[in-house]
């Protein structure tokens, strides 16, 4: 089981709790189709992805932005059992949408980087820290239902 | 996943708005990557202080950022101009390679706290590619 010290709860905590969902979700999706191109082939459907300024005002990527960061939601209200909390998800994410866990961490490391440039400075070494140990997490229980 | 023209000139356009604030980068990325992947720490043991904001961090990560503005004046050539980095790396300070990566993303976070209006996902593609090729050059000698 994750031991978590008090600091990093509070952190995870604080961090949601003052998110704008509607932003964040949108510009870590947005941002990791950018950085990383060839997440794009999970979003056929979503129309035009020809370039970062397509990307930026995809509706569809937009919507799903916030479906994803709502998501995250669950790991933190159950932060003593993500690994339960996602295995449903992970079967999902293995059998129906066929990703690739490794881009998991990707969209991780996008979030890391939208939440780091809207808290400046506040977002410490410590805070990263934090923040990063629970994205692991998630990011190591929604690739545990593979096979 | 070399760097096209439109890379190029993307990373020397961030580093213009960047540079003058590459010591305080360095050491903020440095001393982050000390604390946030505590490995890293094995190649600094010989240094009286590793905590964020001590002098011999601040020394290392201005010594670093020099690195990425030799780079940066060099893109063209990478290989060439981080060779004799690279030896230093590679031979005598033996620094495994994967630990490359974890600097450029601490590098990378800095900016994004420092910098969040210029560093755009455009520009972070980009300076994630420079760094990315940098690292790779960095590797050249190790065997």
């Amino acid at each position: 089981m994750v031991e978590w010290t008090d600091f990093e709860r509070a952190t995870i905590q604080n961090i949601f709790g003052i998110m704008d969902y509607e932003v964040v979700g949108p510009a870590a999706l947005s941002r990791c189709l950018v950085v990383y191109p060839w997440t794009q082939r999970y979003f056929g459907g979503f129309g035009n992805l020809y370039n970062a300024a397509a990307i930026a005002s995809n509706p569809m990527v937009a919507a799903h932005g916030k479906v994803v960061l709502h998501g995250l939601d669950r790991a933190v209200r159950n932060m003593d059992n993500i690994k339960g909390t996602y295995a449903e998800l992970s079967v999902l994410h293995s059998e129906k949408l066929h990703v690739d866990p490794d881009n998991f961490k990707l969209l991780a490391d996008c979030l890391t980087i939208v939440v780091a440039a809207r808290m400046g400075k506040d977002f410490t070494g410590e805070v990263q820290a934090a923040f990063q140990k629970f994205l692991s997490v998630v990011v190591s229980s929604l690739g545990r239902q593979y096979h | 996943m070399s760097l096209s023209d439109k890379d190029k000139a993307a990373v020397k356009a961030l580093w213009a708005k960047i540079s003058k604030s590459a010591d305080a980068i360095g050491a903020d990325a440095l001393g982050r990557m000390l604390s946030v992947y505590p490995q890293t720490k094995t190649y600094f043991s010989h240094w009286p202080d590793m905590s964020p904001g001590s002098a011999p961090v601040k020394a290392h990560g201005k010594k670093v950022m020099g690195g990425v503005a030799l780079a940066v004046s060099q893109i063209d050539d990478l290989a060439n101009c981080l060779l004799e980095l690279s030896e230093r790396h590679a031979f005598q300070m033996r620094v495994d390679p994967a630990n490359f990566k974890i600097l450029s993303h601490c590098i990378i976070v800095v900016i994004a706290t420092m910098f969040p209006k210029e560093f755009t996902p455009e520009a972070h593609v980009a300076l994630d590619k420079f760094l990315s090729a940098a690292a790779l050059a960095l590797s050249e000698r190790y065997r």
